[in-house]
């Protein structure tokens, strides 16, 4: 178990190194921070030599070796923009994300499950149709698109929302949270419910068809022969035995929630990593884009390496190739 | 909405313990963020406008652009290269500390430091004199005619809290530790406004600062809060929706939804800022370009012919709503030195351009590439698709390469060697005088004399360089402007440039805030007057 684990890790470092050298070689074009560090009357020598102190005529490998070197340190630099160190920013944007994709996730769970099961249970019922409907726009609709149908209806038409921003938000410790104020809260809704969607249909058609699968099975047949209630076996048997393969996916896509927040993040103006990394990249900013791609890298990698070891955990068939 | 009920909350107490008059709350969003505190941190045009309600310089520009006094009393040349200047008595600074000749000396000390992005302004500084605490003598380094003008942008900050803080250097983006990157993020100037809290790209506040020595700027706004709103769609519904008083820019595409909508209105004004085409005039080959073997730019003929082919009235019309000004000069009618008579534009006639082209013997006309910024200017891409239709008509079949202006500016600045054939760019004069355009835009590119940095096409008259060397210094002001006029109608005459346009500035208001729109896109919230809440 513990060869199995070191060697994942082992290869989670050799995943983020690549990650980095990717970065890097793209970080060539996207343009020239310069420009958007300094005024219109900056001379040509002066950008040089900020150009030539920011390192920046280096060669590629240079610069990545660099990058790697201070990386592992624990420093990611200073912001070209902004001028504080980037590590500062990333916590300072850290819970705004967290709060957002987390409340999107038990969101997208707690309507995508019960859905899931119903629409499975009464495949022919209008509402099942209905909702089989709806989450087909849910998953095809642009996300951006989404943002601003809501900002539309519930921000300018009904002005019930808030448009943008997190509200008033309540410093614990480093941690900023929204959650306890009623601004927080209302600010948090649109962002979330934008963020939620495509998890959510996503989440109701891999239950409903599951669901449609374990329900044919033999166990449940017998189950019912044994003339348990359907509410028994529709729940307590056949719904775990979905659950596994759901879970997997879930696990997953808290990755790509946190990754996609990028675009949730700059409809609403909701000031997370995913706001700041888009900024970044309007201004050149190679040092947040970089700790940013890193350290969204190291979080899918995190979670891969906790499904593989519950996987491991789980099924003992699989200890036998970890060995 | 609730932001704002508990802001005017919280600020109503504060005021009702000070004894003041009630809260008005003024919330504004813009597209990007206030770069840095720190007054030598970046001269960029938003940062260093929203610095101007905290920080002050010994002048000040008025709604009108036109330089009135700030922190100095009056001033006057005393001779070919000094100025005397009178500083404002009794001036506080926000923590308390006095306002003296010696704060002046820092701050301009502290221009020159190796983070500061305003060297260029302190070095139209040789010395300061201090006479007594409020007196200074100021020598310049040339004789300079408006140098008033390049000391308006130069902040004034207190010796003591710099040093205090060890913030006296400017922060540089190189900088590693906490202490070195204080004024960033801290302010204290002696403005009417004093910084209550910030978070870059969350938002900042600001509340009336009760010491300001003005008690007759008009506004009466108490507590200022600004957000960076960086998606247009979401700024213009933040706008509609009633949760902000004030937000630009709007893109013009949304004049008709703000129009329609109840409780906000659309301002625009043209914007001091000139958008140009320019031209590859120094390379014996275009390199984005069908002709082989020559550069058909050189030729004056073919820059008429392009010039008589764009027809500024439809991209006026068609694309800047017609809220555009069409330009014949390079710089608009608030820039000292502007000439109305060289400000109508080359005369519409595709038939004139064919003719000129057959005659430069282009018959069948050549491919040309250009480079365009997408998020730079108001619809800047969209002006050179259009430029691109026109001139195709004439023969001229443009291939346009739109960018992101990080990029586009990557390629066509001298740092590649201006890589590009045709390009568009926009141009305010950051001393609001002609000599910055001409210095910057049409003077030779020299980067040991630092001229003509911003003319990528290379476009070069010798008569025009020996007048921008003269006009720096000229300080009889008729003698420079009939200087000024001749290098612009020589310019002109030559076709060096093709000016489009000055864009609007489009600004959303909420009705019952009334502001004043200067020509430099800045909001000045010393003329922010709340008539009525909301």
């Amino acid at each position: 178990m513990i060869l199995f684990i070191a060697k994942r890790a082992a290869q989670a470092v050799l995943v983020m190194l690549v990650v980095a050298l990717i970065a890097f070689a793209l970080f060539r074009y996207v343009g020239d921070p310069i420009n958007n560090m300094v005024g219109q009357d900056t001379t040509f020598e002066q950008r040089q030599e900020l150009r030539q102190t920011l390192g920046l005529n280096d060669p590629f490998f240079v610069q990545f070796a660099r990058f790697v070197g201070h990386a592992v340190q624990g420093d990611f630099g200073q912001s070209y923009q902004l001028r504080q160190p980037v590590s500062e920013l990333i916590a300072q944007r850290f819970p705004a994300t967290f709060e957002l994709s987390m409340v999107s996730a038990l969101m997208a769970l707690v309507i995508g499950i019960p859905m899931g099961v119903y629409t499975a249970l009464n495949r022919k019922s209008i509402s099942s149709r209905l909702f089989m409907t709806l989450s087909l726009v849910g998953i095809s609709l642009p996300t951006f698109l989404i943002g601003i149908l809501l900002i539309l209806f519930f921000g300018v038409i009904l002005r019930w929302l808030p448009t943008f921003g997190r509200g008033e938000v309540v410093q614990i410790g480093w941690w900023s949270t929204g959650l306890l104020t009623k601004s927080g809260l209302e600010s948090l809704i649109m962002p979330a419910i934008t963020l939620a969607i495509f998890q959510m249909t996503l989440i109701v058609r891999l239950v409903r068809a599951e669901m449609l699968e374990v329900l044919r099975t033999d166990y449940v047949k017998f189950a019912r022969a044994r003339g348990l209630k359907p509410r028994t076996v529709n729940f307590t048997i056949a719904l775990k035995n979905t659950l596994v393969p759901v879970m997997t996916i879930i696990g997953l896509q808290v990755g790509s929630i946190i990754a996609f927040a990028i675009i949730t993040e700059s409809v609403f103006q909701w000031p997370g990593m995913g706001l700041l990394f888009i900024q970044a990249i309007h201004q050149v900013d190679i040092p947040i884009m970089a700790a940013y791609l890193m350290l969204i890298a190291l979080i899918f990698v995190i979670i891969n390496l906790i499904v593989d070891i519950l996987y491991v955990v789980v099924d003992p068939r699989l200890r036998v190739s970890g060995k | 909405m609730k932001t704002l009920f508990l802001l005017a909350g919280t600020a109503a107490l504060a005021l009702a313990a000070s004894g003041a008059a009630r809260a008005e709350p003024f919330h504004y969003a813009f597209q990007g963020d206030v770069q840095s505190l720190d007054p030598m941190g970046l001269n960029e045009t938003f940062t260093i406008g929203y610095l101007g309600n905290i920080y002050e310089g010994l002048t000040h520009y008025d709604k009108d652009m036109k330089i009135e006094p700030g922190l100095a009393t009056d001033w006057k040349q005393t001779g070919p290269d000094t100025w005397r200047f009178n500083l404002r008595k009794n001036v506080k600074f926000h923590g308390g500390q006095d306002f003296t000749a010696e704060d002046v000396v820092f701050s301009w000390k502290r221009s020159l430091t190796e983070g500061s992005d305003f060297k260029g302004y302190g070095q139209k500084i040789k010395d300061i004199k201090v006479i007594d605490d409020h007196t200074i003598d100021i020598t310049t380094p040339e004789p300079n005619p408006i140098f008033p003008r390049e000391v308006v942008y130069l902040y004034i900050m207190d010796k003591g809290w710099a040093e205090e803080h060890n913030a006296t250097k400017a922060t540089s983006p190189k900088a590693g530790d906490d202490n070195s990157t204080y004024a960033a993020q801290h302010a204290n100037g002696t403005g009417p406004f004093e910084l209550v809290s910030r978070q870059p790209d969350v938002k900042s506040t600001l509340k009336r600062f009760d010491g300001y020595w003005d008690k007759d700027i008009p506004t009466n706004v108490t507590d200022v809060t600004f957000t960076p709103i960086s998606q247009d769609a979401t700024r213009t519904a933040a706008l509609i929706s009633g949760e902000l008083d004030m937000a630009w820019p709007i893109p013009l595409q949304d004049w008709n939804r703000l129009e329609n909508a109840k409780g906000v209105k659309i301002l625009h004004a043209p914007d001091a800022r000139t958008i140009f085409l320019g031209m590859d005039q120094f390379r014996d080959e275009l390199l984005y370009s069908s002709v082989k073997g020559k550069n058909p730019l050189k030729d004056k003929k073919v820059r008429e012919a392009m010039a008589h082919a764009i027809d500024l009235k439809v991209i006026d019309q068609k694309i800047m709503r017609g809220a555009a000004e069409p330009a014949g000069e390079l710089i608009g009618p608030q820039i000292n030195g502007f000439v109305k008579s060289l400000n109508t534009p080359y005369e519409y006639d595709p038939e004139k351009s064919k003719k000129l082209l057959e005659e430069a013997g282009y018959p069948d006309g050549f491919e040309l590439g250009m480079d365009c910024p997408n998020n730079r200017y108001v619809n800047d891409a969209l002006i050179c698709q259009a430029v691109a239709g026109l001139l195709a008509r004439v023969g001229i079949r443009i291939d346009l390469n739109a960018q992101p202006k990080s990029k586009y500016f990557a390629k066509v600045s001298p740092q590649s060697g201006n890589d590009t054939s045709f390009y568009l760019l926009g141009w305010t004069p950051s001393t609001f005088d002609a000599h910055n355009a001409l210095f910057n835009l049409v003077a030779t590119f020299d980067t040991e004399k630092n001229q003509g940095q911003f003319n990528y096409g290379h476009y070069s008259n010798p008569k025009i360089d020996e007048l921008t060397d003269k006009i720096v210094s000229e300080t009889d002001q008729a003698k420079r402007q009939e200087m000024i006029t001749e290098a612009m109608t020589l310019l002109k005459d030559d076709v060096g440039y093709l000016p489009i346009h000055q864009q609007p500035l489009s600004w959303g208001v909420r009705d019952g805030v009334s502001v004043a729109q200067r020509a430099d896109d800045v909001i000045d919230l010393r003329d922010v007057v709340i008539e009525k809440a909301k």
